[in-house]
């Protein structure tokens, strides 16, 4: 290299090293630059991280809103009777609270042009809701009972300007003489903006109701799974590599392991859901679109991370460290487990956390278990129930409401992400704890 | 240790296998993304009004939806395949082959398909199913000679057309929707512009010249679209000059971004569907196992449920959505309470 060899041929006297001379500037020029280009790589990652963040935000805080009638009402033992009589019961609990909400708004004295049809195009879908409420609390049964419905999809853009006078056209879902009854209304304080807690916690729903859907189910299949691969990945990848990495002897055998482990790792994840639908559901029997199922295919998915960043760190451990122990009289299986996994167990936790982190973003394996799709079969009754009964997960749930014609969905498929997104963090956020925490220096 | 832990886990892991022997009790439904957007609507309904727990619906498309459903009889099969066409003849025989022998058919109304492109993007509004032809085709009649499609704007073939680039978006080969587009647009516009008959005056056979006329040229003009509509959907947001083939349920949800163009001289709506005036419109179906009636809890109450006045009537929420319903709906009903078998029987 040219910057090793001492001015050749140059005139070194005279110079002082006060001033700079040609060379020196030159190197310290590049320096500079090399700083200044360092800089622009992080003002640029820092400029697409802002405007992600930001447009995420943007687009997916209207899902974390949503409009709401208030209205209070009474059904009566007879009403309920009568609606349970029908098959699609809903609905005739639905037409109950409409005659409600029209009774309410001809007294308020309100003036403003009033039908039954354009009441139902404002409210979503009460009846279920209704439904729900007297099944559980059956004592309110006579009593007038107050209750804050979804609006229906195009009122709730409206409220949260997606859908405006000028932008909307006339149609089976609104008509622009039903915004003045929502003004109305919306004076009145009978419709009004509230905090979606439904997105946080409930199932999600078809996808003429875009009120009821919530994220809720989907984050407990997405735990449920995540359980799953941390349970069966951490204890079998960090064997697995313990015993490669300090136990096993170095022959072609290994080699092919070790080799056969990388190849893994970059295979695309759809063939370990094809894998999975092949040998747990086609020959193992287990049951379709179960968070367990979904769990050990991303197990597999996520094993070769957990092997390939748990060998590095053991690698990392000094030989002294391994050698200091066998030499005090230590069996080599004391010195692993006394030495130097406690010493890799920080990089162990950051490998395990990344593949787990990965696997919680993943959808396409999961297409061909069932987690993809319609799921809303709620919260699960218990543990086993947890493992076994059909969810969804968060990324699909994600795809799935990003592919529905209502635009309030593709809000709600933002919304998504950043429950996505906060869940990632409070996983990074332990795994720098439990790094901290068992970090040890030498 | 960590040899005891992985020991623990597995023994914890085949306890779980070994609860799931017990039978599944929810109904498990593949196919169609057309007839998704429906099916979602009828399973949360079916969910709440009855004791039954909600079904699970898949997408994926009506053929890989109906290869699930041939891959056998048992649990880990699905209990109901949506399709937006009708099961083929080949279908059936590969479900036989599987043991899937009874399969009841089960139509539950009709779709509209139409074209539309962006609301501010150039006058799309009035179509042919020979423009379409003329746009797309591989190979098309240019005077009087068969040529490999030499179009590259709307308005070189027809005068009435905007001057626009050619972009269009079409379902691709594993919808249900394409073969619909192929069968009432491709193939009329082939056979109106006669280019269908001069590929044969030029040696080809009938079956030849048909599977000609449906071939679709390669050059980037026309896109096929394996996901979704919403894909469809950005594409168009994306190009001016674009035109999507879309449900119509879908279009009339997106009104404020779409304008749609009239096909043969009919608009598109739920009337002039129902009524045969608008003519790219197909049924759909689902299709039931016979052999997991009464062993999956509430398949037949949900296919009863789903074809119900109710629910799939002129009224209901289906026909809301944008569904045009059965007008034989009184036939469809007496199919599944009879649990009448595609190829007669019961």
């Amino acid at each position: 290299m040219t910057d090793v060899t001492p001015n050749a041929g140059g005139n070194r006297a005279g110079n002082s090293l006060a001033t700079q001379d040609a060379r020196t500037k030159r190197r310290n020029r590049a320096e500079a630059r090399f700083k200044a280009y360092g800089l622009t790589a992080i003002l640029v990652g820092i400029f697409f991280l802002v405007v992600l963040a930001v447009s995420i935000i943007r687009s997916g805080s209207p899902a974390f809103t949503r409009t709401v009638v208030d209205v209070e009402f009474a059904l009566s033992q007879a009403q309920i009777n009568e609606a349970e009589e029908q098959l699609f019961k809903t609905a005739a609990y639905a037409a109950f609270f409409t005659d409600a909400l029209k009774r309410q708004i001809d007294e308020s004295g309100m003036e403003v042009a009033v039908d039954e049809d354009a009441i139902e195009r404002i409210i979503g879908k009460p009846g279920s809701t209704i439904r729900e409420f007297f099944q559980a609390n059956p004592d309110r049964i006579g009593t007038p009972v107050t209750f804050e419905l979804a609006a229906s999809s195009r009122v709730d853009g409206y409220f949260n300007g997606r859908v405006t006078r000028e932008s909307m056209q006339d149609s089976r879902f609104l008509m622009a003489g039903d915004l003045d009854l929502v003004d109305a209304l919306a004076e009145a304080g009978v419709i009004r903006s509230s905090i979606n807690w439904t997105f946080i916690t409930g199932a999600d729903s078809g996808v003429d109701n875009p009120g009821a859907a919530g994220i809720g189910a989907s984050v407990v299949g997405s735990f449920f799974m995540m359980l799953v691969v941390l349970v069966l990945s951490l204890p079998i990848g960090v064997a697995a590599s313990i015993y490669l990495e300090e136990f096993a002897p170095r022959n072609r055998f290994t080699d092919l392991i070790e080799v056969n482990i990388s190849n893994l790792a970059a295979v695309p994840s759809i063939v370990f859901g094809i894998l999975g639908l092949a040998i747990f559901i086609q020959f193992a029997h287990l049951p379709q679109s179960a968070p367990l199922v979904g769990g050990l295919v991303l197990t597999l998915m996520t094993l070769p991370t957990i092997i390939i960043s748990t060998r590095a760190s053991l690698r990392a451990v000094p030989p002294s460290i391994r050698d200091a122990a066998l030499g005090v009289g230590a069996s080599k299986m004391q010195s692993v487990f006394h030495h130097v996994l406690p010493l890799a167990m920080p990089g162990i936790l950051t490998g395990t956390i990344i593949g787990l982190a990965q696997a919680l973003g993943e959808t396409a394996p999961l297409l061909l278990i069932g987690m993809v799709g319609f799921v809303a079969r709620g919260y699960p009754d218990g543990i086993v129930s947890g493992f076994m009964d059909p969810n969804s997960a968060m990324p699909a749930q994600i795809y799935t409401w990003a592919a529905r014609a209502d635009a309030s969905f593709y809000e709600k498929a933002w919304g998504g992400i950043i429950v996505l997104l906060v869940f990632l963090l409070t996983m990074n956020i332990i795994a720098i704890i439990l790094r901290r925490r068992f970090e040890r220096r030498w | 240790m960590s040899l005891l832990k992985t020991t623990v886990s597995a023994a914890a892991l085949a306890a779980l296998a070994a609860g799931s022997a017990a039978a599944r009790d929810n109904v498990q439904v593949a196919g169609s993304s057309t007839v998704l957007p429906y099916a979602s609507i009828v399973a949360e309904l079916f969910g709440d009004n009855t004791d039954f727990p909600t079904p699970v619906i898949e997408s994926g498309g009506s053929s890989s939806g109906l290869k699930r459903f041939c891959e056998g009889v048992g649990e880990n099969t699905i209990d109901v395949a949506n399709a937006s066409r009708a099961i083929r003849e080949k279908e059936i025989k590969a479900c036989a082959e599987n043991g899937v022998t009874d399969i009841i058919e089960v139509r539950i109304g009709y779709d509209g398909i139409v074209f539309a492109s962006q609301q501010s993007g150039p006058a799309f509004t009035a179509f042919e199913p020979t423009d379409i032809f003329n746009a797309i085709g591989a190979q098309i009649l240019k005077d009087g000679e068969i040529v490999t499609n030499p179009h590259n704007t709307w308005s070189e073939f027809n005068s009435d057309l905007p001057d626009a680039e050619i972009a269009m978006f079409i379902p691709g080969t594993k919808h249900g929707t394409r073969e619909v587009f192929e069968e009432k647009v491709l193939l009329i516009g082939c056979e109106e512009t006669g280019a269908m008959k001069a590929m044969m005056d030029g040696g080809m056979s009938e079956d030849d010249a048909e599977d000609a006329c449906l071939d679709v040229r390669t050059d980037g003009k026309s896109v096929d679209i394996d996901g979704d509509y919403t894909e469809t959907l950005a594409r168009i947001d994306a190009n001016t000059n674009g035109i999507g083939v879309f449900g119509l349920a879908f279009y009339e949800n997106n009104t404020d971004k779409l304008k749609v163009a009239t096909m043969s001289g009919v608009t598109p709506s739920t009337e002039t569907i129902a009524s045969g005036e608008y003519p790219v419109s197909r049924p759909l179906f689902f299709y039931v196992k016979k052999a997991h009636i009464g062993v999956i809890p509430g398949l037949k109450e949900y296919a009863g449920f789903f074809i119900a006045d109710e629910i799939a009537g002129p009224k209901g929420p289906l026909a809301n959505y944008g569904l045009v319903s059965d007008p034989e709906l009184a036939d469809v009903q007496a199919t599944v309470a009879n649990e009448k078998v595609i190829g007669g029987g019961s």
